[in-house]
């Protein structure tokens, strides 16, 4: 009996050895098939400016030839995924949009092709894009003419808000009762948290809504990058300006406890339950599903939301991130495009950034949904007529300030996030003490870059 | 057909010491004739072993040595630096660090435990073979033969508050709204959904195990136990629960050392959060050595880990034998 | 054991029908509790993105492919003017995407990440028993120094978490360009696959009886002649069910997978998690993918049922 199953099973067995094997060969035959016609990989984060560059990009393998791959890859692994290929020096990515605080890292490994020579040659000039974007995307040092990148996407944080539901006389009546003032898109965060706090909970349409969405996240940068648009605004700053990385007094002053304090207040009084890890799509989620009356996220996303069948046109409307009692700032996305170092197409992929920069590929890249940082295309007349959320755009990208872009900055950013996350989500310790030990860790990094910290 | 089971070397010292029935044909009369045995014995073990030394073991004496290294891959151009025990120092006189070890000192513990209860009680009643058993028993083995990352990815879906299903399951059978609480979000449950759902794909493997060791138990054992009429709750204490004690060993030994080493349901349920709450040391490791680059610190810490399991399990495997010897 | 029950039906090993009744209903209300995250699964995979994230949750929807379309291409979203304009489409999922103000702009990369997890799986299965072929029947017929060391060590690489292997792995590929790479990717699952396949594979050459072999030699057979036509053919069963446990490992394997590779190389499990539709996370399509990944697994379960045990006890406990 033994026998016999065996026999009758070594039969299909026999041909299942036989498949791994020719599987195996053709993994090998087929692995060099693909360098036939010239082509570029572009990687970048998989979001919805990145479907306006695939349409845009088929424009340059009109003109020259080249075929675009894309590797796009969701922002909640897109700095873990790319620094690791970065760092490993492969070759998947002939072209990276990279994100903003990567310039230092990818500037002092050799990471990104320097770029000067090549502006020079082709005169292109970095006068001609926004300053806070040259600054942003690529600089490196911060404030001297050595670029590594072209400033592809221009991003900010900014707002949305229900402009049906604050139209409504019920709620509008409903809400100056209350406060004593006309509901209206906040000024301040004060004005946000009221409006927020008058939302929670309400019925709107039969459904229990909520106040405000703002980020969460813990893996990656989400919190930092939400957490940073209040900060500012009561008075935080990273260091000393007079002393570069003195940042006792500054992270932890008491203005920047205060601005912890807050996010926390807002995150308890008014958002939606469970979103306790949630960055840009559960954002979106939350908004689009009618759950919040207000969202906090990127501009990028605001022209797809506006087109949105369900809470977009009519029923959208958008706001600049509110001031806080000691400034007006708001979190700097967005990314410049660089060449890889170790890529084999270089000279395809410069040719890529040439054709990108042109003035009539930007104003196109602005129409298809992308943001254009190119003073061109930002300052023309009919610019904040274009779109609805046009002028809050431009507002917010002169008050845009961004997070470390050391070398370092993946480790000043997981502490942030660790810190942040464990007090104002996990409800440790209190912001004092979150801050005090955000200092602790942060010079810490700092030493180990070789970087002299003074503490007073 | 159920019973090739040999619990006293296969169960527990099987894994020390395999091969107890060796010998025989080695070395006798058909030398001559082409290779000799041992030169084929060596040709066939020499590949494994080579590629193990070059995956596995060079790797590793080169970690060692990086961990009293200052590598930081994402500083690279920086000169390295030779730190001694630096590294050694920072991790076992850091809080976080002993904060996570703890975290998952206890997602083992606890998950361990509920999948030998869940998993044993399935074996029990299966075990009473009632009809159409083995087709349930199909059904609920396939959670486990899936990929956590994949399917763990999913339950965050069904754990969210106003989207997912599971709050509103709750909510049906005990009324409570189903936004007023979230699985993932909350320092208080956190721990017990990654235990929760650790245990629905695991509880299975125990279950299976113990199916095995419930089967092994011959019959005449129960049917003397009834002569001497033992109450049926006498016979579970005292031979169906030792009988299996071993094959319950087993599976204890093989999820510690699984969920030791959990990384990928974990992160992507979770991610660590909220806060702290459920970071496991591999997370914490992950972070280190592919988000900081803190590659000597990391090196460090997996070495400190890698110490740690195969301790524990040599000291169990000890005390397993022990308790057999007894 | 079902020969005992059956010829002694008033066996008081056998449970009573009340108490048949009552392990039934407990294990079947166990199994479709169980099964019911898989079949949300299933489903979600049929609705519309908007009816995936619908507050609250529905149970019933109006089924749709839009999920697997999304899966398998790529698209970007035009104007209504511009879709206006455009010839009509010539497909019904052109259609379907058309409906959402879309077109396809392309496949998307499900395929190749498909293709790699094939490639991949199948190579360092092929690999690992290959090798672990070889060192089980050397382990159970000869007679090798300090084997039982070696088959500890054997195992004992398995016990080493994921990620702290991956640290010096990736620094090693670094140097010989084989990060992201197949090969890379084939070689690393073989190492971990070898062990399980060395102890599975053992157990079952050492249940195959000796004397087969030994009559062979007297016959005039070459000691690779007995292997190749007195032992393999008596295990070829063990050496495909160990196969499949080896082809599910390197399946369902994410953290080498997530750290080690980015693009070229990328398998299944990295890329589902991250399978993002405009705007939020595409479930519909996440659970497309989700199925389709999962099943032929679920297949290989039904036809393993059998070796199971085996499988997952490193052949410590034998069925």
């Amino acid at each position: 009996m033994r026998k016999s199953a065996a026999r009758k099973s070594s039969k299909w067995a026999g041909g299942a050895l036989a498949l791994f094997a020719g599987v195996t060969l053709s993994a090998v035959a087929t692995q060099p098939a693909a360098a036939e016609s010239k082509q570029l990989t572009l990687c970048w984060a998989a979001w919805d400016p990145a479907s306006a560059l695939v349409e845009l990009g088929k424009d340059f393998t009109k003109q020259s030839g080249i075929e675009m791959k894309y590797e796009f890859v969701p922002w909640t692994s897109y700095a873990d995924r790319f620094l690791n290929e970065l760092n490993s020096h492969g070759k998947l990515c002939d072209l990276i949009i990279g994100d903003s605080q990567w310039i230092g890292g990818a500037a002092e490994n050799n990471w990104y092709v320097k770029l000067n020579d090549f502006f020079d040659k082709e005169h292109i000039s970095m006068d001609d894009f926004v300053p806070a974007t040259v600054v942003g995307y690529s600089e490196w040092p911060k404030n001297t003419p050595n670029y590594w990148a072209l400033p592809a996407m221009a991003d900010a944080v900014g707002w949305t808000y229900r402009k049906d539901w604050f139209s409504r006389p019920e709620i509008q009546s409903a809400f100056k009762a209350k406060y004593g003032r006309d509901l209206a898109p906040p000024k301040t965060y004060e004005e946000l948290k009221q409006i927020a706090e008058f939302f929670q909970g309400r019925e709107i349409d039969g459904k229990k809504v909520y106040g405000a969405y703002i980020f969460t996240e813990r893996g990656s940068e989400g919190i930092t990058m939400g957490v940073t648009n209040v900060l500012y605004n009561y008075g935080f700053a990273y260091d000393n300006p007079k002393k570069p990385y003195q940042m006792q007094g500054y992270v932890n002053s008491p203005d920047a406890v205060k601005g912890l304090e807050f996010y926390k207040e807002l995150y308890r009084c008014c958002t939606a339950p469970g979103l306790t890890n949630a960055y840009m799509q559960e954002g979106l989620d939350a908004f689009k599903s009618g759950q919040v009356a207000m969202q906090m996220n990127w501009f990028a996303f605001f022209p797809g939301l506006y087109k949105d069948p369900n809470v977009g046109g009519e029923k959208i409307g958008f706001f600049v991130n509110p001031a806080g009692p000691k400034a007006h700032f708001t979190q700097l996305g967005g990314q410049g495009i660089s060449v890889v170092a170790t890529s084999d197409h270089k000279d395809d992929a410069l040719a890529y950034i040439k054709w990108f920069a042109q003035p009539s590929v930007q104003q196109k890249w602005w129409q298809l949904g992308g943001y254009s940082a190119l003073k061109a295309v930002v300052d023309a007349t009919d610019f904040p007529k274009s779109a609805p959320f046009a002028p809050q755009f431009l507002e917010s990208m002169a008050i845009v300030k961004d997070f470390w872009a050391e070398p370092s900055y993946a480790q000043l950013l997981l502490d942030m996030q660790k810190r942040v996350h464990d007090y104002v989500v996990a409800d440790k310790g209190t912001a004092q003490q979150a801050l005090d030990l955000l200092v602790k860790d942060w010079t810490k990094v700092f030493g180990e870059q070789g970087k002299k910290v003074a503490s007073e | 057909m159920t019973t090739i089971i040999h619990p006293e070397n296969a169960a527990i010292e099987g894994i020390g010491e395999p091969c107890k029935r060796r010998a025989g044909v080695a070395g006798k009369t058909w030398r001559a004739r082409g290779l000799s045995d041992r030169a084929i014995a060596w040709l066939f073990v020499a590949p494994t072993i080579a590629l193990l030394l070059a995956i596995n073991i060079f790797p590793l004496i080169w970690m060692i040595r990086l961990s009293f290294t200052s590598l930081n891959l994402s500083m690279s151009y920086l000169p390295l630096r030779f730190v001694g025990l630096d590294n050694f120092q920072d991790i076992l006189t850091d809080e976080d660090v002993w904060a996570r070890l703890q975290t998952t000192a206890q997602f083992v513990i606890c998950s361990v435990a509920l999948q030998v209860v869940v998993g044993f009680g399935l074996a029990l009643l299966i075990n009473r073979q009632f009809r159409s058993h083995s087709f349930w028993t199909t059904i609920i083995l396939l959670p486990m033969m899936l990929s956590p990352a994949v399917v763990g990815n999913f339950w965050t879906l069904l754990f969210q508050p106003q989207i997912g299903p599971f709050n509103y399951l709750v909510s049906l059978f005990t009324g409570l709204p189903p936004s007023s609480f979230s699985m993932t979000g909350e320092v208080a449950l956190a721990p017990w959904t990654i235990v929760l759902v650790d245990t629905w794909m695991w509880a299975p493997y125990v279950m299976l195990i113990c199916l095995a060791g419930l089967r092994s138990i011959p019959d005449y054992i129960y049917e003397a136990a009834e002569v001497d009429r033992a109450s049926s709750w006498r016979q579970f204490w005292s031979i169906t629960l030792p009988m299996t004690v071993p094959f319950l060993m087993l599976a204890v030994l093989f999820r510690a050392i699984e969920n030791f080493k959990m990384f990928d349901m974990v992160n992507l349920l979770t991610s660590g959060g909220p806060g702290s709450t459920t970071e496991l040391v591999s997370i914490t490791l992950k972070r280190a050595a592919f988000e900081k680059w803190r590659t000597g610190y990391s090196s460090a810490l997996a070495i400190i880990l890698f110490v740690t399991v195969f301790g524990a399990a040599n000291i169990y495997v000890k005390a397993l034998k022990r308790v057999k010897q007894r | 054991m079902s020969a005992i029950a059956k010829s002694n039906a008033h066996s008081i090993v056998e449970a009573s029908p009340r108490a048949k009744a009552i392990a039934g209903t407990i294990v079947i209300l166990y199994a479709v509790i169980s099964i019911l995250p898989l079949l949300w699964i299933v489903a979600t995979a049929f609705k519309s993105q908007s009816d995936a994230i619908a507050y609250p949750p529905k149970v019933f929807f109006q089924p749709t492919l839009e999920g697997y379309v999304n899966l398998f291409t790529m698209r970007t979203r035009q104007t209504p003017d511009f879709i206006a304009k455009l010839p009509p489409p010539t497909t019904w999922y052109d259609k379907l995407v058309r409906q959402h103000d879309m077109v396809i702009a392309g496949p998307s990369k499900v395929v190749p990440r498909f293709i790699n997890s094939l490639i991949i799986g199948f190579g360092s299965t092929f690999l690992a028993v290959f090798l672990g072929t070889l060192a089980a029947y050397a382990f159970s017929r000869f007679r090798i120094p300090l084997a039982d060391d070696l088959l500890f060590f054997i195992l004992s690489t398995r016990m080493m978490p994921p990620v702290a292997v991956a640290i010096p792995i990736y620094l090693m590929y670094r140097q010989l360009n084989l990060t992201d790479t197949r090969l890379g990717m084939i070689l690393l699952y073989t190492a971990v696959n070898v062990s399980l396949a060395v102890w599975l594979l053992k157990g079952f050459i050492d249940e195959i009886p000796r004397e087969y072999e030994e009559a062979a030699l007297v016959d005039g057979y070459t000691r690779l002649q007995a292997l190749r036509k007195v032992v393999l053919p008596q295990a070829v069963t063990g050496i495909a069910a160990t196969a499949i446990f080896c082809l599910i490992f390197s399946w369902n394997e994410y953290a080498f997978a997530v750290l080690l590779t980015s693009g070229e190389a990328q398998t299944m499990p990295p890329f589902i998690p991250f399978i993002i539709g405009e705007g939020g996370q595409d479930w519909p399509a996440v659970a497309a993918a989700t199925t389709l990944f999962v099943m032929p697994i679920v297949l290989f379960t039904v036809l393993l049922r059998k070796h199971l045990l085996r499988g997952i006890t490193f052949g410590a406990v034998r069925k």
